[in-house]
């Protein structure tokens, strides 16, 4: 019985750790901007037959609730909502299916915001800060359901267009040609 | 020894309360009097109630004590009442009822009339029409203009002309604010997707301070306005000057400045009339280096403080919207520099 409880405890606890990381919000970062995102590759080719450097496979903010939901209002306020849409896609490619022209690793789509991409993405290189950068990668990842569902943003502050992230069931993500 | 101290505290905080440059008890404007002599009725007439009620209990107990402390006490009430007191308790329980009740209509009809006096100079034609948006946690300022022209925005300090009936049209960007200057009018709401009206006027010459009365976040507690009520002819001369779009900058200096602005992430949130940057996330700052204070009226807008805001604005007010950045020293002192000349 006494064992019972203390494992009781022991896993209220662990909870209780991982719904405060969920929860928690950082609003210093240190430092402010990091580099190298001109050695993330977006493709699967490589010269010489070998990766320079894997592109960063995680991403801390995507299981983050704050960082999630400021990665969705990132997502109005730097217009990406102009080409994407609401993930559905519009002058820019969908963003909530399961195609992925330049990878779908965190690290990828952190360097197609900030390096942009061909045909209409603009580069956000110094435009915005990293931390930001990643909390939007985050987010975006999350429209196709790739983020855990208990982090991801539940509704919008405007009128809800499609499901939200958090019962967006994962799509499997696959590479998909660039538009001709 | 404690108690009087806490008492002598007590006093000092109420004695601040009535003034200083934020209390709601020492009004510079026609409607924030009204509000204030309404508060003072209450405040009096129910002082007095409480006393008088205070009084009668006191003494009830008193002599209540007295009289069963008398070596021959009457024998304790029978049920049956004795008529003529019941005569008198009635009386004094109506007079009592009469008086809350007189009382009562008294706090109505000057309510009422409070209420229709400041509502009063809602159908002034010659009324200043600003429009106010709140933002988590800053206030945007249009001054509006049948002249499209002559429409300009600015962000936490509103000059207003004194003794000129001013229309605030309040407005939400995100959640709920309200709109406060204690001084100068009672408190409105600022409602996402729901416009609302307030209407004052400033009676002397004088800086107003407001903030934000309905929590908001993070920062609420930081989100202060200033109200500059100037003479006619001040308020013209800074409306002209507003109006004006940023020119081209005159040194090299300041041209890097711009440079910095245009090409870092500033761009993205800010406004500079007379140049490409036009987001509208943030405050417009096309006469930043015209205002006397920073961050929403919470730091002075000094070279120094300005530096510290644009490096680490989360140090100063944690959770505000604006990033860190991360400038190389030389583009920032240009980038100062430029701001500053943003008069």
């Amino acid at each position: 019985m006494l064992r019972l409880s203390a494992c009781l405890l022991i896993l209220a606890s662990v909870t209780l750790v991982a719904s405060c990381k969920r929860e928690e919000r950082t609003f210093r970062v240190e430092p402010p901007y990091v580099s190298g995102v001109e050695k993330i590759s977006v493709t699967n080719l490589f010269a010489g037959g070998a990766p320079a450097t894997q592109p960063a496979t995680s991403n801390e903010y995507e299981e983050n609730a704050y960082a999630l939901t400021e990665g969705k209002r990132l997502y109005g306020f730097m217009n990406c909502n102009g080409c994407h849409a609401n993930g559905g896609g519009g002058m820019g490619p969908a963003l909530m299916d399961d195609k992925w022209i330049y990878g779908d690793q965190p690290g990828q789509v952190f360097a197609s915001i900030i390096q942009g991409r061909p045909n209409g993405m603009p580069s956000f290189a110094t435009k915005l800060p990293d931390h930001q950068a990643w909390q939007l990668a985050a987010y975006v990842r999350s429209m196709s359901g790739l983020v855990k569902s208990d982090a991801a943003p539940g509704r919008s502050d405007h009128m809800q267009s499609r499901k939200a992230e958090n019962s967006t069931e994962p799509e499997s993500p696959k590479q998909s040609r660039p538009p001709q | 020894m404690i108690a009087r101290r806490v008492l002598i505290f007590a006093l000092a905080l109420l004695a601040v309360g009535c003034t200083g440059e934020q209390a709601a008890l020492n009004p510079a404007g026609a409607q924030a009097g009204r509000i204030t002599s309404l508060w003072w009725l209450i405040c009096w007439t129910c002082v007095v109630v409480y006393v008088l009620t205070i009084g009668a209990i006191v003494i009830g107990v008193v002599r209540k004590r007295r009289r069963a402390d008398e070596p021959d006490a009457p024998a304790p009430p029978t049920t049956r009442p004795d008529p003529a007191r019941e005569h008198r308790a009635r009386i004094i329980v109506a007079a009592a009822v009469g008086v809350t009740v007189v009382i009562l209509f008294v706090f109505m009809f000057s309510d009422f009339t409070a209420g229709r006096a400041l509502a009063s100079l809602a159908g002034d034609k010659s009324a200043l029409t600003i429009k106010i948006t709140g933002h988590q946690w800053w206030w945007e300022a249009r001054y509006e203009d049948s002249t499209t022209s002559n429409t300009f925005t600015t962000a936490n300090e509103i000059h207003i002309p004194v003794g000129r009936t001013i229309e605030f049209q309040l407005e939400s960007a995100d959640v709920i604010h309200s709109f406060w200057v204690p001084r100068l009018h009672g408190k409105k709401d600022m409602i996402p997707g729901h416009s609302t009206r307030t209407y004052l006027k400033a009676d002397k010459p004088g800086v107003y301070y407001g903030q934000c009365a309905e929590f908001c976040g993070h920062q609420h507690a930081n989100m202060r306005l200033v109200i500059i009520a100037q003479p006619h002819e001040e308020f013209e001369s800074w409306r002209t000057a507003q109006i004006r779009p940023a020119g081209e900058p005159p040194f090299d200096n300041l041209k890097r400045g711009r440079d910095v602005f245009l090409k870092n992430s500033c761009v993205m949130c800010h406004t500079i009339r007379g140049t490409t940057a036009g987001g509208r996330l943030g405050p417009d700052l096309t006469h930043v280096g015209s205002r006397k204070l920073l961050a929403s009226n919470i730091i002075p807008n000094k070279p120094g403080h300005l530096a510290g805001w644009i490096l680490d604005p989360q140090k100063i007010k944690p959770g505000v919207r604006m990033p860190q950045n991360a400038l190389d020293p030389h583009d920032l002192r240009a980038l100062l520099e430029f701001l500053e000349s943003l008069k």
